[in-house]
């Protein structure tokens, strides 16, 4: 498993080539790419603050937990902090197993953690000024469905 | 000992990071210094969803503090 946090920006592509790379025990490799929304103009930069040592050991600890509910081969999880700019992507996930079922699932559920409980705190800047993000209603239902 | 304040937190206290010497025997402690010096951050370190981690581990409830530790104060996070 890897977790790792990047000040710079990173290609998705070449991160998830390099992770199917040499699997030969795992049938399905899925991924997600969250990828920063310019919201017509209302948002001109995304600014995300880490806790460096304390959120990396987080994340370990949330990847630790889906490699053991979904019997997971790999995991891989990129996250951006400080600036970023609309377009740019924000994270990345991507998970290995036998099966596609358990890499599908294991996908949506360290998401679904990520957003709600990894130590990132996201401010969005706009023409209307700054507004620091917290986990909508719906964050909050999507990570309670792993109870 | 170290106060780190992140997210919305720092807006409030106009702060990130500082030292204190001597430090507070405890969070509680450091927590009632805090609201004494400022009383918008003390309001804003009892309000809902924020968390203390004492040495990059969350503390729920009361830890002894020392000249070494560490105390983050974390308001709701939000990654993704």
């Amino acid at each position: 498993m890897s977790v790792r946090l990047t000040t710079d920006s990173f290609d998705p592509g070449a991160e998830l080539t390099a992770f199917c790379a040499g699997r030969t025990e795992s049938g399905a490799v899925a991924s997600f790419v969250g990828i920063a929304r310019g919201d017509a103009g209302a948002t001109t930069a995304l600014e995300l603050e880490a806790y460096p040592g304390f959120t990396e050991a987080e994340i370990g600890r949330m990847v630790e937990a889906a490699m053991a509910r979904f019997a997971l081969q790999g995991a891989l999880v990129v996250h951006r902090h400080g600036p970023i700019a609309p377009r740019e992507p924000i994270v990345m996930v991507a998970t290995a197993a036998s099966h596609r079922r358990e890499a599908f699932e294991a996908c949506d559920y360290l998401m679904d953690y990520l957003k709600s409980r990894a130590p990132f705190w996201k401010k969005e800047h706009g023409p209307a000024g700054a507004r620091w993000v917290e986990p909508t209603q719906r964050d909050l239902h999507d990570l309670a469905r792993w109870d | 000992m170290r106060v780190l304040l992140f997210g919305r937190l720092s807006d409030v206290a106009g702060w990130r990071e500082r030292s204190f010497d001597p430090a507070p025997a405890s969070l509680a402690a450091l927590k009632a210094l805090l609201a004494a010096e400022d009383a918008h951050l003390g309001e804003a370190l009892g309000g809902r969803g924020v968390q203390a981690a004492v040495d990059k581990a969350i503390v729920r409830g009361e830890a002894a503090l020392t000249a070494r530790s560490e105390v983050a104060f974390l308001p709701p996070m939000s990654g993704g």
